[in-house]
């Protein structure tokens, strides 16, 4: 099998214009953004001095008389109602921790989720010792954030049908500012798959189910080979959503979509080439453009 | 072999010059890029003259391992240095937690807690591992450099830069940041950590016999090297800054 060998190549400098050179909101840890005291102190930031200091590399935001600097790339920082995807670290006593992403590991109570048997069952201690059963380590769930702890730690419930373990697919990790905020982050696209683009960064591929399974209380996970097709389709979508990360264009249902089709001339495992990639990403650029019209 | 500068090898030429052609108080060439792995929170590559980083840098996030570590008021920092099999001349398997490489990581770990906010993230862990690619002296420096821009690439919050630079001491003159030869040449030298807006000091050290009168000459050129270690480290990260946003289009 012939392998695609190529030596490195200089980064090209991205090609700085003038305006970029003169903004004045970009600062580094260190920078004294305002020695006057009328400002309230926000995230990124530190008092010294009476000074008001940038403590991250980033750009300021203010908000009336709060000043935050937002770095460029950090953790995820859940708020109540995101949808995130994540991965079960470990099974406690009542609630199992969750790999979100985030600073902390996320929490999911066993009284947060939908067991078997209708929403209105009685928790018994029976279903705490079985709770491995229902999930156990390793496990990939979708959930919704309910509540954010003091200490930034999320707790997370899958009271919707919607929400659940996940089966077979692919998990995608990108950074979770790409992730563009949205009424829905479940996409059955027409190209023949389901995509969920969790608000942490993690995305999750999938064949679209045929018939919404009832009962199941989200528990139920198909195990039934996928067709070649729908895996090839899962993968392409995979190589576009990283070609759309490595060009930092926003991700949701058209972005992706835009994507998928203009990458439908290349052969799957071309996409992630640096000269498709690019064609690729500038193809859906022009897209989303003309829609916006 | 000839060693130290009473014998044969001339560390300060009378023209003021050192073995590699440098002044006294000149540094090495520093070059050094942010962003280089996707998959970790923050990394960064640094080269000062031959000697080259790795730093990668990944957290806060929840703590593995022992319980027994959590800190229910801030974040622990947990260093690892290590250096490759091809990073000296002689090439030699280096294995994991040697002494030498114990005490480098307990320093780094102990410069960057004066640096990081880590009472922000309580209960929660950051991970700095830092690898010598190739080592040509001031290998503590070069990683506390490289992780500095690392650290910043994660978007973890810091009171400053922390910069680092070392310093020896020859025929009463401070030389500023020493290559391998000088530093095996028998020279009394300082490592300082500073971060330079407020110029405190991170960590000094200092394993080599001086006489009093001159430690505050020796500490002061220090200052003075990482100082301008931290300008480059500067326009490092503020042309990341720019390309990155140009980039996302804000």
């Amino acid at each position: 099998m012939a392998a695609d060998m190529r030596l490195p190549t200089i980064q090209k400098p991205v090609s700085l214009s003038v305006s970029a050179f003169d903004r004045k909101d970009l600062v580094v840890p260190g920078d004294v953004i305002t020695s006057d005291t009328g400002f309230m102190r926000g995230h990124g930031t530190y008092v010294d001095d009476d000074k008001l200091t940038a403590s991250v590399a980033g750009e300021v935001q203010r908000v009336d008389k709060l000043i935050c600097v937002r770095p460029l790339k950090t953790r995820f920082n859940g708020e109540v109602g995101d949808v995130v995807v994540g991965r079960v670290t470990e099974v406690q006593q009542k609630r199992w921790k969750v790999e979100t992403n985030s600073r902390l590991d996320s929490i999911l109570l066993l009284s947060s989720v939908n067991l078997p048997g209708g929403e209105l069952r009685r928790r018994s201690a029976e279903d705490e010792l079985t709770m491995r059963e229902y999930l156990q380590e390793g496990d990939l769930i979708s959930a919704e954030v309910q509540s954010v702890f003091s200490d930034g730690a999320l707790s997370m419930h899958t009271r919707s049908l919607k929400y659940g373990k996940l089966g077979q697919g692919v998990l995608v990790q990108l950074s979770p500012s790409l992730i563009k905020r949205q009424k829905t982050h479940f996409h059955n696209l027409p190209c023949g798959a389901s995509i969920i683009l969790g608000n942490n960064g993690f995305v999750w591929l999938y064949p679209t189910p045929e018939q919404q399974e009832e009962e199941a209380g989200g528990f139920y996970t198909n195990l039934e080979p996928v067709g070649l097709s729908d895996r090839e389709v899962i993968s392409r979508l995979r190589n576009c959503l990283l070609a759309l990360a490595a060009h930092k264009v926003l991700l949701y249902d058209t972005s992706v979509l835009y994507c998928y089709e203009s990458s439908v001339h290349h052969q799957v495992k071309d996409i992630l080439k640096p000269e498709v990639m690019e064609e690729i990403v500038m193809l859906t650029q022009q897209k989303l453009l003309e829609q916006e019209g | 072999m000839v060693c130290g500068n009473m014998a044969g090898l001339e560390l300060l030429s009378d023209q003021g010059y050192r073995l590699d052609g440098r002044k006294a108080s000149e540094l090495r060439k520093v070059q050094a890029r942010m962003g280089v792995f996707a998959q970790a929170d923050g990394s960064a590559y640094l080269e000062q003259g031959n000697t080259k980083a790795l730093a990668v840098v990944y957290g806060p996030h929840e703590i593995r391992g022992s319980r027994s570590w959590i800190r229910h008021d801030r974040a622990v920092i947990n260093c690892q240095y290590s250096m490759a099999t091809f990073s000296t001349a002689e090439r030699k398997r280096r294995p994991h937690g040697d002494r030498k490489s114990t005490e480098m990581s307990l320093h780094l770990k102990q410069t960057f807690e004066a640096a990081v906010m880590t009472q922000l993230y309580p209960r929660s862990q950051i991970d700095i591992y830092v690898k010598i690619l190739q080592s040509d002296g001031g290998n503590y420096s070069v990683c506390v450099n490289a992780a500095t821009l690392a650290v910043i690439d994660a978007g973890i919050p810091m009171r400053d830069y922390v910069c680092a630079c070392s310093v020896g001491f020859v025929d009463e003159t401070p030389l500023a940041d020493l290559c391998y030869a000088e530093e095996s040449g028998g020279v009394s030298s300082l490592a300082l950590a500073l971060l330079p807006r407020g110029g405190q000091i991170a960590l000094l050290q200092m394993d080599a016999r001086l006489h009093q009168d001159h430690l505050d000459a020796l500490i002061e050129a220090a200052m003075t090297a990482c100082k301008g270690v931290g300008k480059v480290l500067d326009e490092v990260v503020r042309l990341h800054l720019k390309e990155v946003s140009v980039l996302t289009g804000e």
